[in-house]
C-alpha cells in the first residue's frame, strides 16, 4: 500500500492489529495525528480505545502494523520507558497516582529529567524544580491539597492530579483515556478547559465515550467500533454518520 | 515519628552494646552487676540477626520483593567469614597441617581448593563476604526482575535458591566441611575468639554496623530514589510509562540488600562459633520475615526491634518449651498479621496520621 504521509505527522498508526486468544481488540487500524492537534478517539465500551494506547505506549504490542511516532521512530520495537523518555505521557482510565505519597512528590517523581537511580539516589530538589511544581499545581487547582497524601484525595482531583503529572512529564504528546469519568458537571467543563489549555504547547488524543464532553472539545473526532476506525471529522459529521448512529443508538 | 523511632533505636543498640561491654570487662567476674561473656555474645547474635531484618525490610517494605531466601546471603557472608576463621587456626588443629583444615586432612585433600586460596587474609576475606552474595543477589535479580518475576512467584524461587544452596552446602565435595561446616575456629584477626574483649569488640562492632546501616537505609528510602521505590513498589506499571525502569530500581536494593545480609553473616559466625549448611534452611529465611513483620513492615527501626524481640523470645522459649518454640513462632505471625498489621511500631503509632511511607494495605493491582 503506498500512502504519503503528510509531513508534520506526530503519530502515525498503519494497520494496527491486535488479539487476545483470537479475539481481535484491534483490526487493522489506521490513523494519522498532525503535530500540535487534539484528536478525540470516541466509540462504545470494548470499541479498542484503551488497546490502541496500550499499543501506543508499549504495553501491549501488535501482531501486525506500524506505530510510528514523529518523523520516523518506530513505537512497536521499544519498550514503555524507552517510549515515555521520546515524548509520550499517559493518563489511565483509572486514575493511577502514587497513593502513599503527598501531591507535591507525585508531581516531583514525574517532573522530566534523569530517571536513573544514580540520579535519584542524589538528588536534591532544585528551585527550578519547585517553581515548575508550583505552576503545575496551580493549572491543575491542587495548590491548596500539595502536602496531602495523594490516596486520601477525591477521585475527580486525583484525575486532575494525573493529569498535572503528565504536564509535569513535558511530553510532546498526551495519551488521555477518560478523563471525566466519574467526574461533576463542573469538573467536565474546567477539565476541557484545561486540555484545551494543554493542547496549546502540545499534541493530545483524548479518550472519551461521553459525547458532550467531546462536543465541548471541539476537535477532530475519530469514532472506534470493534477495532477499526467507523468515521472521522468534526463532532457534527460523525455524529450524523448513519453507521456511528446506528453502532450508538442500535445497541 | 519514624525520625523519632530511628533515633531511640540507635541510642537502644550503641547504649546497649557499650553496656554490656562495660560491665563485662570492667566488673570482677562475681560482682553482682557483672555481664557474663554469653550474654555478650548473644546479644551480639541478636544484633547480626537485626542487620538480615533490616536488610529484608529494605527489599520487603519499599520495594515490594518478598524474599523467602535472604538468610542464604546471610550465611554466604557467614561461610566466607568461616574460610577465613578456619585458616587462622594453622597447625593448631586435630592433625596439625598448617594449611588444610581437620575436614580436609580427614577427607584426603591433598591441596587446598583453588577457591580457599586468599582466605588467610582477612581483608579478602571480608571482601568475599560482601561480594559473593552480591554477586549471586545481582545474577539472580537481573534474571528475575528483567522478566518482570514478581509477587508469590518471586518469593518461591528465591526459597529455590536458598534451598538449592542448602543441598550444595551439605555436599562434602564442595569444600566448605559437609553437614558439619566450619568450626572449632581460635582467633580472628590475631586475637583469641574465646577472649573476653574479643567478645565484646565483636558486640560493638556488630552494634555499630547494624547502627550504619540503619542510617543509610534510613537515606536511602527517604530519599528521591526511595520515593520512587515505594512508587514501583504500590504502582510498578505507572513508574514505567514515567519513564523508569522499575527493574534496575529493584536490582539496586536487592543487591544491597543481599550485601548488607551478608555482613550480618560475616559478624554472625565469630560470635557464635559455627557455621553450617543448616544456615540456609529455608525456615530461616521465613524466620526473618517474621521478625520483620512483627517490628513493623516498612519502617526500618521496627525491623530491628521486631528481630531483637522475638530473638529473646526465642531464647527464652526454647529453653523452657523447645519443642513448642515453631508453634509459638506461627503464632505470633497470624496474630500480628491479623490484629496488627503495622507491627509493633504500627501500634505505637496507631491513633497519629498514617505515615506517608508505609506500604499500603493491599497492593494496587
Ligand atoms: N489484556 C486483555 N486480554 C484479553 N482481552 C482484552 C485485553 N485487553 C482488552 N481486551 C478486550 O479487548 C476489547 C477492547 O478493550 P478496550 O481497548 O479496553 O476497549 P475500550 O477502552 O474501547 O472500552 C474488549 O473486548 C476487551 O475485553
Ligand atoms: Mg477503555
Amino acid at each position: 500500500m503506498t500512502f504519503t504521509k503528510p509531513q508534520d505527522t506526530i503519530l502515525y498508526l498503519d494497520g494496527v492489529s491486535v488479539s487476545f486468544d483470537g479475539f481481535r481488540a484491534l483490526n487493522d487500524l489506521s490513523l494519522y495525528m498532525e503535530k500540535g492537534e487534539m484528536r478525540a478517539v470516541i466509540g462504545p465500551n470494548g470499541a479498542g480505545k484503551t488497546t490502541m494506547m496500550d499499543v501506543i505506549t508499549g504495553k501491549t504490542r501488535p501482531d501486525t502494523g506500524r506505530v510510528v511516532f514523529g518523523k520516523d521512530i518506530d513505537l512497536t520495537q521499544l519498550d514503555e520507558p524507552a517510549i515515555a523518555a521520546l515524548g509520550i505521557g499517559r493518563k489511565f482510565q483509572k486514575p493511577t497516582v502514587f497513593e502513599p505519597h503527598t501531591v507535591w512528590d507525585n508531581l516531583l517523581l514525574s517532573l522530566a529529567g534523569d530517571r536513573r537511580p544514580r540520579f535519584t539516589l542524589w538528588a536534591r530538589q532544585t528551585g527550578e524544580e519547585q517553581d515548575r511544581i508550583a505552576e503545575i499545581l496551580t493549572t491543575i487547582r491542587l495548590m491548596d491539597q500539595k502536602d496531602r497524601r495523594a490516596g486520601d484525595l477525591s477521585h475527580g482531583q486525583k484525575q486532575w492530579l494525573e493529569i498535572g503529572m503528565l504536564l509535569a512529564q513535558e511530553p510532546e504528546l498526551l495519551l488521555v483515556d477518560e478523563p471525566v469519568a466519574g467526574m461533576t458537571d463542573a469538573e467536565t467543563e474546567q477539565t476541557a478547559e484545561l486540555l484545551r489549555e494543554i493542547n496549546r504547547t502540545k499534541s493530545v488524543v483524548v479518550v472519551e465515550h461521553d459525547m458532550e464532553f467531546v462536543r465541548a472539545l471541539g476537535v477532530k473526532v475519530t469514532v472506534l467500533h470493534e477495532g477499526s476506525m467507523l468515521s472521522e471529522g468534526s463532532i457534527d459529521y460523525v455524529s450524523a454518520d448513519p453507521r456511528v448512529v446506528e453502532v450508538y443508538l442500535g445497541r | 515519628m519514624s525520625r523519632t523511632t530511628t533515633t531511640v533505636t540507635l541510642f537502644l543498640v550503641l547504649g546497649l552494646s557499650v553496656l554490656l561491654t562495660v560491665l563485662n570487662l570492667g566488673t570482677a567476674p562475681d560482682a553482682a552487676f557483672h555481664a557474663p561473656t554469653y550474654a555478650v555474645s548473644l546479644t551480639g547474635k541478636y544484633l547480626t540477626f537485626a542487620i538480615l531484618a533490616l536488610s529484608v525490610d529494605l527489599v520487603w517494605g519499599f520495594a515490594g520483593i518478598l524474599s523467602l531466601g535472604h538468610a542464604a546471603f546471610f550465611a554466604l557472608g557467614g561461610y566466607a567469614m568461616g574460610m577465613y576463621l578456619m585458616r587462622q587456626i594453622g597447625p593448631r588443629g586435630v592433625y596439625g597441617n598448617a594449611i588444610l583444615p581437620d575436614f580436609m586432612v580427614f577427607l584426603n585433600y591433598k591441596a587446598l581448593p583453588w577457591y580457599w586460596l586468599g582466605f588467610d587474609n582477612a581483608i579478602y576475606a571480608m571482601l568475599m563476604a560482601v561480594v559473593v552474595p552480591g554477586v549471586i543477589a545481582l545474577v539472580f535479580g537481573w534474571l528475575a526482575f528483567r522478566s518482570r518475576v514478581s509477587g508469590v512467584y518471586l518469593s518461591i524461587i528465591t526459597q529455590a535458591l536458598t534451598y538449592a544452596l542448602l543441598l550444595a552446602f551439605f555436599r562434602n565435595d564442595m569444600g566448605l566441611g559437609g553437614n558439619n561446616g566450619l568450626t572449632d575456629f581460635k582467633d580472628m584477626f590475631g586475637l583469641p575468639l574465646q577472649a573476653d574483649a574479643t567478645r565484646c569488640g565483636l558486640l560493638v562492632a556488630s552494634a555499630v554496623i547494624l547502627c550504619l546501616q540503619l542510617l543509610m537505609t534510613r537515606y536511602l528510602v527517604t530519599s528521591r530514589f526511595g520515593k520512587v521505590l515505594i512508587a514501583v513498589r504500590d504502582t510498578e506499571s505507572r513508574t514505567r510509562f514515567l519513564g523508569y525502569r522499575p527493574e534496575h530500581y529493584k536490582l539496586f536494593v536487592f543487591v544491597l540488600s543481599a550485601i548488607m545480609a551478608g555482613i550480618g553473616g560475616a559478624l554472625y559466625v565469630p560470635q557464635v562459633g559455627i557455621i553450617n549448611p543448616g544456615e540456609f534452611s529455608p525456615a530461616n529465611s521465613i524466620e526473618a520475615v517474621i521478625w520483620v513483620a512483627v517490628g513493623g513492615r516498612g519502617t526500618l527501626a521496627g525491623a530491628v526491634l521486631g528481630a531483637i524481640l522475638v530473638n529473646v523470645g526465642k531464647t527464652f522459649f526454647t529453653a523452657a518449651l523447645p519443642e513448642l518454640w515453631l508453634f509459638a513462632l506461627g503464632a505470633l505471625f497470624i496474630l500480628v498479621t491479623l490484629l496488627l498489621p503495622g507491627g509493633i511500631l504500627g501500634l505505637l503509632s496507631r491513633g497519629r496520621k498514617a505515615k506517608p511511607i508505609t506500604p499500603a494495605p493491599e497492593p494496587a493491582e
